[in-house]
């Protein structure tokens, strides 16, 4: 084995915020006062909040060691399931915080956002190329605002034809946001369960789908990888009910130049720029997730609309039909410069990234065949679900692997997720993982099959180079502290 | 592509493995009437240099961004931000990072949110914050559904006050719901109308907004007290949280949930987002709350840790059941705004606050001389509305001429308002800058 | 988690297939979760409670029982009206993973129904669903 990335470097302990500084420090110039002070009304004046006062170099060393502690997509492969971590470009960085872009109040008239209101509508336009759909919203902040966007269209386009729909078909490897984001917006959802194949049978929504059912929620990709072959027939069927059909596009990162959704009967589809066009998680946040809908949708979209205004652009309210507003202004713009910038750097070698990525996916999954039990053992998109079903003799759980290739400088796969399948390590790749650093990451996966056999207390402990060891969840939630 | 690793010998490596001749093997499970037939008709890909100078010319044609004199606040404000928070939240160990559902590899972020929630919650004088939605409005929007759920009933009370983008959310939001909306009027003094309040029984909860859309302070504690009395909830929106640098945080006038819109703390406007969505709100709602919460433990060593906690209200866990469908968040944001607290402090915020309604004040002395009036009796913050000689849209496109964004005007949300403008006020207006403005309504 | 011949099914006890146990005594069921239930659950971190005076039918969800990562709803193993609830719970709720049968116990029904007990389980006959249902 070639030598183990994961290491124990210097990490500082660092205090909380308030366990430092000092009243009367600052880290931060102000303005000089220029104007007289105004008599203010007593009856409303606070104390001011208790916040501690820090210098800058303190607050540079407080978050520079917090950051520390943390893994990143630059640190190392990071092949969590579901999330496509790829690689997340420094030049989308620079075009975001452009004085023009990030400066840029939203209230602006639209003679003097031009630069802005262009780039959002050609994301659209490119978003819809790539889908096959044809218009879109670039509002939601989200995924899963993107889900309940979609459902609200979906309410919307119902309620406009007179047609009371009660419940919504999802299949049971789908994301948590979707049978939520249905409920968000008062649809029961049923759930659909996967064929042996791992993906929906035709025969299983023929009887799920009647007249009082909106639709189908469809994940494809589905969450265990797999494209789901029957999407058109299913789209026929419910379209034979006169409902729509959803697609969580969150797994687009297979598809791109591939697969035309608009043919595969697909109504509606959210995508992540998140995830599939490269802009960073940021820990959790902030995302965009924008929505397609094929034509006969599109006046349902939310407002403000980008829309053509003789030369150039402007935001028009001007959809009576629409769901109205889902976000306080266009949108995670930020997140969309940056997407943006992906698209443009990328071209026609998007197709080549999804190429790339199940090539990746493929390839780790016939790497670890065997060192991890494979439920499903068939060619799959980008991603690949395992078990611990090999290391559950030893008493090794899906946990405790997870924790210990912690050791050995990856961050774990998903764990847990999807549902359908018991104890599941869910992995992907993506694009941007070279040959040689899948390699080293089957060589850990390889040492940890092993020590599960003849150390396990070593997983069971694990991780052991990490800034703490296992943390105590129970008690956590228990006696919950969620302020200092 | 210098983003993709592969050489053709990988490439060919890798299939040789897997046992397929060509990449395209793996998507013979797609039908063929599913494929392209033709690549995607994209632009061709632009090499970093050619990137820089598109993107600069998309920028640049951003003119209202750069190359004028703003007093346009309405939601979205215009206050300097050190450069340690963009340096700081942009380390990549953050940036690239996923959700902390690992906390052995994430501490970084964990001991950040927590100190992101105290700092939030002691800034709105509330017992917990979570670790952030996606914006001001969905907050809101999302406040209202919790006092549905909690208090079973099914009224909405919404001040017109509030702003009108918010409300158009909480409408979007609710309309499955079937719940019915009741609009609080507003009344000279630029304050809700809480009699109406009053008189209207048995609201699920009361939705205000301090400042207001107007920038005046709301009478937060008889609306509380009006609420308390009905069994329902008080939620406190702000758009504006440097506010609370100077006036009492909403928590200290009895609301049930502070929410609102953080992009003052920090982070730049960006055309509308990202920011950061704030939720406050008291410990005993803790388990009817949406959104992550992060939570301090303990390792088996006994040393201090940070995990995401109480999960079961989330969906991934409780799916349908869910509190929110919340799962990305604004997490880098939220972390950028709890650098710029750090780097304010107590002390700086005071300070801070203080400039803007003293700038603000001095504007509005100043306008009032020159001939506009101000319609709301109030006490304002960095926000106010102007009566102006004529019509608003007109004047507005007058001064733009002369490289001054005048604020917004107020008819398109509220046609009595037609002569009105909404101005804001930050540290960032100088003396100068507002003796210019003056001088230019002057003439 | 346990094998089942590891696991506590105590005599006297009624059991229903969503692994609630119910003890009558004087007109009074006690109820609460197996140790079966706890032991798959894990640690429990929270339990959310009816109200004293509520009313069920058999089969209504009456609460939740929490661990750190699932939800879990319980059934009335009997219809009847609430007349206790374990308060102990609600800051102690490792009660149910310590003492499943004594002090974590969970509600206290007035049966509306004598005859719905007959269609709960005794033990073997549980403990042979339960082999069946693994
Ligand atoms: C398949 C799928 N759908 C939906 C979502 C929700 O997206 P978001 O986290 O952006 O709300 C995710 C990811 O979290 C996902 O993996």
């Amino acid at each position: 084995m070639s030598e183990r990335v994961g290491t124990q470097g210097l990490l500082f302990n660092e205090p909380l915020l308030w366990e430092r500084g000092s009243r009367g420090r600052s880290g931060m110039s102000l303005p000089r006062a220029d104007v007289e002070p105004a008599p203010v009304d007593e009856d409303l004046v606070g104390n001011g909040p208790d916040i501690p006062d820090l210098s800058e170099p303190e607050v540079v060393r407080h978050y520079t060691r917090l950051s520390q502690w943390n893994f990143g997509i630059d640190s190392n492969m990071y092949p969590l399931g579901s999330c496509t971590m790829k690689y997340n470009p420094k030049t989308n960085e620079k075009q975001a915080a452009r004085p023009g872009f990030a400066g840029a109040h939203p209230l602006l008239p639209s003679e003097l956002s031009q630069g802005a209101l262009q780039l959002m509508a050609e994301l659209e336009q490119y978003l819809a190329e790539i889908t096959g759909l044809d218009a879109a919203t670039l509002q939601p902040a989200a995924g899963a605002q993107g889900e309940l966007t979609g459902m609200l269209i979906m309410h919307a386009w119902f309620k406009h034809h007179d047609d009371r729909r009660s419940k919504i078909i999802v299949p049971d490897t789908a994301h948590g946001t979707n049978p939520a984001s249905a409920a968000l917006c008062g649809y029961r959802a049923v759930p659909a369960a996967s064929g042996p194949d791992g993906i929906l049978e035709t025969a299983v929504i023929d009887r799920l789908m009647d007249d009082e059912t909106a639709g189908i929620m469809i994940t494809n990709p589905n969450t265990l990888g797999f494209f789901e072959e029957n999407i058109k027939a299913i789209a026929q069927i419910v379209h034979r009910h006169d409902g729509l059909v959803y697609c969580d596009g969150a797994n687009m990162n297979a598809l791109m130049g591939i697969v035309d959704l608009a043919a595969a009967g697909v109504d509606i589809l959210h995508l992540n720029l998140h995830k599939t066009f490269s802009t960073p998680h940021g820990g959790g946040g902030p995302g965009s997730g924008p929505v397609l809908v094929r034509k006969k949708l599109e006046p349902f979209l939310p407002v403000p609309r980008v829309v053509p205004d003789g030369k150039g652009w402007r935001l028009s309210d001007d959809f009576p039909l629409s769901i109205g507003k889902i976000h306080a202004f266009q949108g995670n713009f930020g997140v969309m410069v940056k997407a943006y910038s992906y698209i443009r750097s990328m071209g026609a070698d998007l197709k080549r990234a999804s190429q790339l990525a199940v090539l990746n996916a493929n390839y780790l999954k016939e790497r670890l065949k065997g060192v991890l039990h494979l439920p499903y053992d068939r060619p799959c998109m980008h991603e690949c679900v395992f078990t611990d079903a090999l290391q559950q003799p030893y008493g090794i759980t899906t946990l405790d692997m997870a924790k210990r290739l912690m050791d050995y400088g990856f961050h774990p796969p998903t764990v847990y997720f999807p549902l359908v399948v018991k104890d599941a390590l869910m992995m992907e790749p993506t694009e941007t993982e070279s040959r040689d650093d899948i390699d080293r990451f089957v060589e850990a996966l390889e040492a940890v099959a092993k020590e599960a056999v003849e150390s396990p207390e070593l997983l069971r402990e694990a991780p052991h180079v990490c800034k703490t060891e296992r943390l105590d969840e129970t008690e956590a939630a228990r006696n919950p502290r969620l302020t200092g | 592509m210098r983003y993709l690793p592969h050489t053709d010998d990988d490439i060919s490596t890798m299939l040789r493995v897997t046992g397929a001749d060509s990449i395209n093997d793996f998507f013979a499970v797609v039908p063929e009437e599913l494929r392209r037939p033709s690549g995607m008709a994209l632009p061709d890909a632009l090499t970093e240099w050619e990137l820089n100078d598109l993107m600069a010319a998309l920028s640049n044609a951003d003119t209202g961004a750069t190359d004028f004199l703003s007093f346009v606040g309405a939601g979205s404000y215009d206050h300097h931000i050190p450069e340690t928070v963009p340096f700081l939240a942009g380390r990549s160990e953050f940036a690239t990072s996923y959700t902390p559902y690992q906390p052995e590899l994430s501490q970084g972020t964990l001991q950040a949110m927590y100190e992101y929630q105290t700092l939030l919650a002691r800034l709105t004088g509330m017992e917990i914050a979570n670790a952030s939605m996606y914006d001001g409005a969905s907050a809101l929007a999302e406040a209202i559904l919790m006092a549905l759920r909690i208090t079973k009933k099914n009224t909405v009370a919404l001040s017109t006050a509030v702003h009108p983008f918010y409300r158009q959310v909480v409408r979007t939001y609710v309309e499955p719901t079937g719940c019915s909306v009741l609009e609080l009027p507003v009344l000279e003094s630029g304050r809700t109308d809480l009699l109406t309040l009053a008189s209207s029984a048995d609201s699920a909860v009361a939705a205000l907004q301090s400042p207001n859309f107007f920038g005046c302070m709301e009478d937060l504690p008889t609306a509380a007290r009006i609420m308390h009395d009905q069994g329902g909830l008080l939620a406190a929106s702000f758009t504006e949280p440097v506010a609370f640098g100077l006036y009492r945080p909403p928590g200290d006038d009895g609301a049930d949930v502070a929410c609102g819109e953080g992009q003052s703390l920090g982070i730049p406007r960006s055309f509308g987002g990202p920011g950061v969505g704030i939720f406050c709100t008291r410990s005993r709602y803790v388990r009817s709350m949406p959104g992550r919460l992060v939570g301090k433990t303990r390792d088996q060593s006994g040393k201090r840790g940070f995990v995401l906690t109480l999960a079961t209200r989330e969906q991934h866990i409780r799916r349908e059941r869910a509190t929110s469908n919340i799962c990305t968040n604004s997490s880098l944001c939220a972390l950028s705004s709890a650098v710029y607290l750090a780097s304010l402090g107590g002390s700086g915020l005071r300070r801070l606050a203080r400039l803007n309604y003293d700038k603000t004040e001095y504007l509005k002395r100043n306008l009032s001389e020159a001939g506009w009036t101000m319609p709301f009796t109030s006490p304002t913050f960095n926000e106010f509305v102007a009566r102006i000689p004529g019509d608003a849209e007109e004047a507005h496109r007058g001064l733009r001429e002369k490289g001054i964004l005048a604020g917004v005007p107020l008819g398109r949300w509220y046609p009595d308002l037609r002569d009105c403008l909404l101005l804001c006020v930050t540290e960032t207006a100088t003396r100068e800058d507002m003796d210019r403005l003056v001088s230019e309504v002057r003439s | 988690m346990k094998e089942i011949s590891e696991l506590l099914f105590p005599e006297n006890t009624l059991y229903a297939e969503d692994h609630e146990w119910a003890k009558i005594e004087d007109g009074v069921a006690t109820v609460g979760i197996n140790d079966y239930a706890q032991d798959q659950l894990g640690d429990i971190v929270y339990v959310e409670l009816p109200q004293v005076g509520d009313s069920f039918e058999r089969g209504d969800e009456f609460g939740t029982v929490e661990s750190v990562k699932a939800v879990s709803e319980l059934y009335m193993p009997l219809s009847g009206e609430i007349i206790a609830v374990n308060e102990n719970l609600e800051d102690s709720p490792e009660l149910i993973n310590q003492s499943p049968y004594e002090e974590g116990w969970i509600i206290k029904i007035r049966p509306d129904d004598d005859n719905e007990a007959e269609e709960l389980m005794e033990k073997e006959a549980y403990l042979s669903f339960l082999k069946g249902d693994d």
